[in-house]
């Protein structure tokens, strides 16, 4: 299955990447061929095999429900490039 | 052409744990913003997940109360999408294999007739931030605090066919979340919300038409509204020759209209794969069956059980179930003053009236059960008359004091001595000639008007009974 430009941005898009158009032929290439070692692998006869959702042979550990955290709010708005009443600020988003 | 709707539901219900689906943090509403936003919550780098097993438990008691398949391996995903307060750029949710398989729920429409809806799944997800676009002119504030919040998205086939339906299915489940106590489900604050699936058909046409999905109801109210007007919209685009759009329409409360978004942005495809972080989660029959036997009675059990044991109507059993509340305040009721049929009466009659009129719910009644009871058992021991009692009742909504204190102030204690109510009788006889004289010609009618006579000089504090008995006595 090839992969033509306009599929790379589509999916460029999805995952907010930029993709120069330059880049854009050399990146469906590598897309094309990964998908071609997948179309390699989907042509082996997996009838027998259980499907596995996790590569480790394991089940998932809980965790008793119990609050472990304080609030480190002043920290972690340092990181931030703006903040107020407490808020993240982003760029608007609106839809 | 004759149309009909088809209509889907997708609830979320936020599970009501101390702390969020995969960290330690805190899970509670109404914070200062990002106080419950902690390393794991703002994605920073090397924090990983770690499951809450209340959350699984809690979607394991709703598995059972709808009778449904429980997964016993589920297995969680990514859904993939940017937006300001989803920090990690991802949603962890189930796609293929959800914690809660097929089961179904009755709902009662308002002619009594009962309806199964069926319930096609039920899966465990993480709840997003909060953003807020309103407060700052070029930015948006994000609030963290509900991000991974765990919640429960409940899917209903769609066996929905209009408004009122939509809104009894949304009530029972509303009823069933809050019986099991897995989650406040308060609409308004968000820990219950809707997204409506509505499309329209020829009636007997067996293909769905093409649907549009109403996002992020937040009242029973609204669901309705919302269902009612886009139905309208639809026929409208199609009786003027148009197509229905899959598309998210919005409902606008204020205008009570839908209105097409015309979305100008691609499809949003949500590349979801297995999530590496989470291994399957694996429970067996016997967790089943231990998360089986700690189910309380729920709302359809009880009111059989109130129909049975109570003898109550179909009708009163039903109202009384509708919430866990009020299922609890009229046990208390009954309990405290033995006579569950007066108590029916009562809470369905007078208290349901006064909550309504004041708009309150049951736990906030200013006539808390305890109080109720004892009102009861003083009709019962004949202290005050049925009629009186409502006097007291009014009373007790501003006062506080005890019932029996409120009857001893305010004289309102039946009087049954008959020599006191003898005198009264006699004042009635003398001042009623006319009457007494029907009624010894045989009138019986009569009597009920020299009783009122002579209720209404005492005030209602005369005991009905005794009144007839010595007006009989006397006149004879």
């Amino acid at each position: 299955m090839a992969l033509d430009k306009s599929e790379v941005e589509k999916i460029a898009q999805l995952a907010r990447l930029h993709i120069s158009e330059a880049d854009a032929d050399e990146v469906a290439n590598r897309i094309t061929d990964i998908l071609a070692l997948i179309d390699q692998m989907q042509s082996i006869d997996t009838e027998s095999v259980e499907p596995m959702a996790h590569p480790l042979d394991a089940v998932q550990r809980l965790r008793v429900d119990e609050i472990t955290e304080s609030d480190h709010r002043d920290e972690f708005q340092t990181l931030a490039p703006e903040t107020q009443d407490g808020l993240y600020l982003v760029p608007k988003v609106i839809e | 052409m004759e149309w009909e709707s088809v209509i889907g539901l997708e609830v979320h219900v936020s599970l009501s744990t101390k702390s969020k689906l995969f960290s330690g943090t805190a899970s509670e509403f109404g914070a200062e913003p990002n106080t419950q936003a902690n390393i794991f919550d703002l994605a920073l780098p090397g924090t990983l997940p770690v499951f809450n097993e209340e959350a699984l438990k809690m979607a394991v008691r709703f598995g059972l109360a709808i009778g449904a398949d429980i997964g016993k391996h589920s297995v969680f995903d990514r859904k993939n999408y940017f937006y300001p307060d989803l920090p990690k750029g991802y949603q962890v949710t189930q796609l293929d294999f959800p914690i809660v398989g097929k089961g179904s729920l009755t709902i009662t429409l308002e002619d009594g007739t009962e309806k199964v809806i069926s319930v096609t799944r039920a899966h465990i997800e993480e709840n997003a931030g909060k953003s807020l676009h309103e407060e700052f002119s070029a930015r948006s504030g994000i609030d963290l605090n509900r991000a991974g919040e765990p919640l429960l998205e409940i899917v209903s086939e769609p066996e929905i066919t209009n408004a009122k339906e939509a809104v009894a299915y949304l009530k029972k489940l509303h009823s069933i979340v809050r019986y099991l106590d897995i989650s406040d489900a308060i609409m308004a604050q968000g820990s219950m919300r809707c997204d409506v699936n509505v499309s329209i058909r020829p009636k007997g046409e067996t293909d769905l038409g093409t649907r549009t999905e109403i996002k992020n109801i937040n009242s029973f109210r609204f669901v309705e509204k919302a269902i009612k007007s886009e139905i309208i919209r639809q026929h409208e685009v199609i009786e003027d020759g148009g197509e229905v759009l899959q598309e998210t329409p919005r409902y606008d409360a204020n205008k009570d209209i839908t209105t097409s978004m015309r979305s100008k942005e691609v499809e949003n495809d949500y590349r979801y794969f297995p999530e590496p972080d989470l291994l399957p989660v694996v429970i067996d029959d016997s967790y089943i069956s231990a998360v089986k036997a700690e189910l309380p009675e729920l709302p359809d059990a009880k009111k059989e059980r109130f129909i049975e044991e109570f003898s109550l109507s179909t009708y009163d059993a039903g109202v009384l179930t509708a919430t866990r509340e009020m299922a609890e305040y009229f046990e208390e009721v009954t309990q405290g003053c033995g006579d569950a049929k007066l108590a029916a009466n009562w809470v369905t009659g007078d208290l349901l009236a006064l909550l309504n009129k004041n708009d309150i719910e049951i736990t906030e009644s200013p006539i808390q059960s305890d109080r109720l009871a004892t009102l009861i058992s003083r009709i019962k021991d004949s202290t005050v008359s049925g009629k009186i009692a409502k006097t007291v009742f009014e009373t007790m909504i501003d006062d506080s004091a005890a019932v029996d204190e409120i009857i001893e102030q305010k004289g309102l204690k039946q009087v049954t001595d008959s020599g006191e109510i003898g005198k009264l009788v006699d004042e009635v006889i003398t001042n009623n000639p006319d009457q007494v004289q029907q009624f010894k010609d045989g009138k019986e009618a009569v009597l009920g008007y020299l009783v009122g006579q002579v209720m209404k000089i005492s005030q209602g504090k005369a005991n009905p009974g005794k009144v007839n008995e010595l007006l009989r006595e006397k006149i004879k």
